[in-house]
């Protein structure tokens, strides 16, 4: 157990009467990605706060790289990297100054210090502009800069809070090679909150939060193993048969849907090719349908994560506006 | 060690933010300017001679250097409320150094900004008449630090429990004004009606301010610009204690403030 990264247990973080996160417990494995989801106000930020030592918890207990998250605040801070929802940059500065601020107070060795700073600008391919003030730098930008400050200093657990809200694809794409990459190269722990379901799939395990307390933790294809099975159409030279031969063989009751068959399984992936090899009707067509992760979150809180999500994305605009106008 | 570096990095930041910004340099000693020549000229010739061979802008001009280093290092607590609302300040607080030393950084890196914006205001030191011999420089050096630090803390201490930039502003205010106005910048300290004379007593800003006058105008016995506290006349070195104790109570209640804070 010792071996996990991050090891969070009966976590409490009351604001007055109410429990913004409600004794959750889990824990995460070192080269894990971590999904983190739930609807807005569910606790994601506050959990997040309270592994990064921005935020105290009322009780119980969790450790970051094995530090204690209140005893040993300095050390959970070397080791973790966060990449936040809102822009955290000192956009009056350069993006070489910016991440030079990040080597100081990170303690990153003198010896390596310019070498690594050229190394991740490269790498979000941002070097060419390393000379130009943040401010003046595109939204997908200013996202790819705070990434590659957050990996600066080769922290063991990496934080995205939103990584990607309100970027266009190619940019989130290329965000996502990057985690990825890193990943498989440094073996780093990365928990991260979104809205985008298709990002979620990209994480090894997803835990669901909803009015402060975990509905949910399992593998992505486990959760949705949860909610529903698989859905099978099939087409057949002789519907009538078919649905006579799925009963007899497999205990399977399917039903008529327009010109085939409609029918669940359990893990469609596993059960089509021995079906196919085996079934005695002729096969015109075969199509698989798998619950998607939307379907997970609607079961869970009740609540649809696209709704969520753009909500998300206006508010970030109208924070973006305000700065603007504020200037 | 670690911590110095941190100290160092809080404060060379501010410094390089200060250096970008080109306006503020000329605005921080365009507005001291203003001050000395509109009033120096209004008022000079009508008021005549405040002491031995000191005309009213030769008064002044000490008293506009503190008032340059007291409102440029008061002003200072605003870049802790700029940076919350920008979000600067997350990256600063999950950073691994302490919150005293972020604190320590800024207090440094505001007292040292304005420390630079005194200075150059010292340079219209011949156009009113006030010699300023390399020695003097040296010795008002110090003393401008002293006063920025501690006003620097004390902005630092009101950002921490202010969070809205208005708000901030407004408070600042509020009590920059009366700690300017009732500091001896503008007048002598002396034959005051009683409540004000109280004020200005009670105001930390006039510990500051006098030796600024006492070094720039010349130590003199019995100087009418001393400041007088229960009969008794402050010399340089009491008024330089009651400054640093204020500066140093600021600075540990900033550094407070600051590590107590979600």
């Amino acid at each position: 157990m010792s071996k996990d990264i991050i090891q969070v247990e009966n976590l409490v973080k009351k604001f007055g009467a109410l429990a913004a996160v409600d004794d959750i417990s889990f824990t995460i494995a070192p080269g894990e990605i971590f999904g983190f989801l739930g609807p807005n106000g569910a606790g994601k930020t506050t959990t997040i706060n309270i592994l990064c030592t921005l935020a105290r918890p009322t009780s119980g207990k969790a450790t970051v790289n094995g530090f204690d998250v209140v005893h040993q605040q300095g050390m959970v801070r070397q080791s973790i990297g966060l990449v936040f929802q809102d822009p955290s940059l000192d956009e009056r500065l350069s993006g070489l100054q910016n991440l030079r601020f990040h080597a100081l107070v990170y303690n990153i060795p003198r010896s390596v210090r310019e070498k690594r700073i050229e190394e991740m600008l490269q790498m979000v391919e941002l070097w060419d502009k390393r000379h130009n003030e943040v401010r003046t730098y595109s939204g997908g930008m200013k996202r790819r800069l705070e990434l590659a400050r957050g990996l600066l200093h080769s922290p063991k657990v990496l934080f995205l809070d939103e990584p990607t809200l309100g970027l266009d694809p190619q940019t989130r794409q290329r965000i996502w090679e990057y985690i990825l990459d890193l990943r498989q190269r440094k073996g780093t722990t990365v928990f991260l909150t979104t809205h985008y379901m298709d990002e979620a799939e990209k994480a090894d395990r997803i835990a669901i939060i909803d009015h402060g307390k975990l509905v949910a933790i399992d593998t992505p294809a486990g959760l949705k193993r949860l909610v529903g099975k698989d859905i099978v159409s099939l087409k057949t030279d002789d519907n009538v048969r078919a649905g006579e031969e799925l009963k007899g063989r497999y205990q399977i009751e399917s039903r008529r849907d327009g010109d085939g068959l409609v029918f669940e399984v359990a893990s469609g992936e596993e059960f089509l090719p021995i079906f196919i090899k085996e079934f005695g009707t002729r096969i015109l067509s075969v199509n698989l349908r798998r619950p998607s992760l939307d379907t997970v979150f609607l079961k869970l809180t009740g609540r649809d994560i696209r709704e969520e999500e753009v909500t998300d994305v206006l508010k970030a605009m109208v924070r973006q506006h305000g700065r603007r106008t504020r200037r | 060690m670690k911590n110095l570096l941190g100290i160092y990095t809080i404060w060379y930041r501010d410094l390089l933010r200060f250096w970008h910004d080109k306006m503020r340099m000329v605005s921080s000693v365009v507005f001291p300017l203003l001050f000395l020549f509109v009033f120096g000229s209004g008022l000079s010739a009508r008021m005549g001679l405040l002491g031995p061979g000191i005309n009213f802008s030769q008064f002044m001009f000490p008293g506009i250097i503190g008032m340059t280093v007291l409102m440029s290092s008061f002003a200072s607590g605003v870049s802790i409320v700029w940076d919350r609302e920008f979000g600067f300040l997350k990256e600063v607080l999950v950073a691994p150094v302490s919150r005293a030393t972020v604190a320590t950084g800024k207090a440094f890196g505001g007292a040292t900004v304005a420390l630079i914006q005194g200075t150059l205001t010292l340079a219209f030191s011949p156009l009113i008449g006030v010699s300023l011999t390399p020695l003097k420089i040296l010795q008002l050096l110090p003393l401008m630090l002293l006063l920025a630090t501690a006003m620097a803390s004390m902005g630092i201490l009101l950002a921490t429990r202010i969070r809205s930039m208005e708000a901030f502003q407004a408070v600042m205010q509020m009590l920059m004004f009366p700690m300017t106005f009732l500091s001896g910048v503008f007048f002598p300290l002396q034959g005051l009606p009683a409540w004000m004379d109280f004020l200005t007593k009670i105001n930390p800003a006039t510990y500051g301010i006098a030796p600024i006058r006492e070094v720039m105008l010349g130590t003199l016995p019995g100087s009418p610009f001393a400041v007088t506290l229960f009969g008794h006349v402050m010399t340089l070195w009491e008024n330089i204690g009651v400054m640093a104790g204020f500066g140093a109570i600021m600075l540990v209640l900033a550094m407070w403030s600051f590590s107590h804070q979600e």
